[in-house]
């Protein structure tokens, strides 16, 4: 394997998978995940559906639980706190105190229908920080604007497109002010003319020195944004490296048969 | 009146507008014809009929037993729908609860509700004082703090409204359940990763979107519930119903009583469906572009185009 995913010793990095394996009933889905991703790392996770990427990314923030291995989060158990040498199952509240510092952004946007763009952003800083509503608000307003969107304030979700939408959805992940963003496919929902935008967003995003794990097909992105790339079929990691390299010069022959279909 | 021709000259040859002969309609005369007999019929039956006495109906209409009985039907349906709209949100909670003691107890709660008649239960509530004569506070099995005598403590009033709200909480439950199943999964997920804990999910995102699916089936229960309180005329309780059946037997006027209290029945349940209206327009925003007109709205756009239509039709 390539060094890129390794980290330098002493440093903590943000997530730290140990042989991650996830079951659904019969069938294995991860079957030993071992990554890191170093603090400010645009890391990018490719290959084929149903190779595991989307579910090893779900597992990050909780969505889904694992089965076995260790799953680290800025130094902290994903989803189990260690106490007497024994796993403690986290309580509804400690996981969702835990899920504050991590920003989801998902293919289908999930934005709340029945609240303005303005209120979708505003809504967990003003639930879960207690942020002032007006502090609040004036926070999503911003948020907003970096975004470009500061005119759609008022507009509800379903009076938006779908690059507007999920450029809500990155400010609403945002708001929580979080450590590290997850993508889930970002950009597979929508029509080719909106995907620019909402790379730009991501790709300002990375340059401001956010920690992003991405799902994506755009290798392009990958290429000129990614730090650290994953190539991932059947439940493992098949390679990884610097984007560029793994992308222009593939090691594996699934690698590259896979490239060869996408590129 | 006259229109002048005030658009500009075509830049481009437009076609001129189709000028078809239209379908004819025979079966909407017929419709008509058919309709016009029967409501004359109709109008000439309320006008000569003997029986029918409008005066009569009009002085039943305000009898102050009636009004009175309204008033009690109007508490029981609202202190019923309460109980209903609670009970059915809790037990739609606890029947997705993924903890088997919870949701198997709503299960069973909603197995005997449903399953057993309204009017049956609503005699059990009345007559429980025979199987439980006191009630107290203490703790179970041990020693009793306070007791009360079962037929004090739940009057015929009392005893109508638990039946009636606990009977509805077993068909709300399973409105409620519909209502959160069919919000979209993401939107939880969503929820959860910017850390809201499950409660704060299900009170902010799913309860919201689930009222477009709840409230059309809650208002018909709601009106469905104002109905159903007459039946508590059964337990001698003086409601709306019997108040009518009251006055019908002292003076034998029992078509004038009858139409007295259809005529409120009538107008209860349409201020409630207005009321459902509005409340289906709150819970739409977000869900359509553009948010439906009122009612007024409605009313007030016919009429413009009405009076649109005539003077343009005048000016042909």
């Amino acid at each position: 394997m390539s060094g890129a995913t390794t980290a330098p010793s002493g440093v903590e990095p943000m997530v730290r998978a140990e042989q991650v394996h996830k079951r659904y009933g019969a069938v294995e889905v991860l079957k030993g995940i071992d990554l890191e991703v170093r603090t400010g790392q645009v890391f990018c996770l490719v290959g084929p559906s149903g190779s595991g990427k989307s579910t090893f990314l779900r597992c990050i923030n909780h969505l889904e639980t694992i089965d076995a291995g260790r799953l680290y989060v800025d130094g902290e158990l994903v989803g189990y706190k260690k106490k007497g040498g024994k796993l403690h199952e986290l309580r509804d509240r400690e996981v969702a105190e835990r899920r504050r510092d991590i920003g989801m952004v998902f293919q289908r946007f999930n934005l709340f229908p029945h609240r303005t763009a303005l209120e979708n952003v505003a809504e967990a800083p003003a639930r879960v920080k207690r942020l002032p509503r007006t502090q609040a608000l004036e926070q999503a307003m911003e948020l907003l604007n970096r975004v470009g969107l500061g005119d759609k304030a008022g507009n509800y979700p379903s009076q938006l497109s779908g690059g507007q939408q999920q450029r809500v959805a990155i400010a609403r992940a945002l708001a929580m002010k979080p450590k590290l963003m997850l993508f889930d496919e970002p950009t597979s929902a929508l029509d080719p003319e909106l995907v620019g935008d909402v790379l730009d967003v991501m790709r300002r995003l990375a340059e401001d020195g956010m920690t992003m794990v991405v799902v994506t097909h755009e290798m392009g992105f990958a290429r000129e944004v990614g730090d650290a790339l994953v190539f991932m079929d059947g439940g493992v990691v098949v390679e990884s490296g610097h984007p560029r390299e793994v992308l222009t010069d593939p090691q594996h022959e699934r690698t590259r048969a896979f490239l060869a279909k996408v590129l | 009146m006259t229109i002048s021709q005030t658009t500009a000259p075509p830049e481009r040859c437009v076609p001129e507008d189709i000028q078809a002969v239209a379908v004819r309609h025979p079966g909407r005369w017929i419709a008509v014809a058919v309709i016009t007999v029967l409501a004359a019929m109709f109008i000439h039956l309320l006008t000569t009929s003997s029986v029918l006495h409008w005066d009569v109906i009009g002085q039943i209409f305000t009898y102050k037993t009636v009004i009175a009985g309204l008033g009690r039907t109007l508490g029981l349906m609202v202190l019923a729908m309460l109980i209903g709209l609670v009970g059915g949100n809790l037990l739609a909670v606890m029947r997705l609860s993924k903890n088997p003691v919870l949701s198997g107890s709503a299960w069973l709660y909603i197995w005997v509700f449903r399953g057993t008649p309204v009017l049956v239960q609503l005699f059990f509530w009345n007559f429980l004082g025979a199987l439980v004569p006191t009630v107290g506070l203490g703790v179970p099995f041990g020693p009793t703090f306070v007791t009360w005598n079962y037929n004090d403590l739940v009057g015929l009033f009392t005893a109508a409204t638990l039946a009636l709200g606990l009977n509805e909480a077993a068909y709300m439950a399973e409105i409620v359940r519909a209502g959160i199943t069919s919000v979209d999964g993401g939107q939880t997920e969503a929820a959860h990763s910017l850390g809201l804990t499950q409660g704060q999910t299900l009170r902010r995102i799913v309860l919201p979107q689930a009222m477009r699916v709840i409230v059309p089936p809650a208002g018909n229960e709601t009106i469905s519930m104002l109905k159903t309180t007459s039946l508590v005329s059964a337990i001698a309780l003086e409601d709306l119903t019997r108040a009518g059946q009251d006055i019908a037997s002292r003076t034998l006027h029992q078509i004038p009583a009858l139409v007295a209290i259809s005529l409120w029945y009538l107008l209860l349940t349409s201020v409630l469906s207005l009321g459902q209206y509005y409340i289906e327009r709150y819970y739409a925003r977000g869900a359509d572009r553009a948010l439906p007109d009122t009612p007024w709205q409605n009313v007030r756009k016919n009429l413009i185009g009405f009076k649109r239509a005539t003077t343009a039709g005048g000016a042909v």
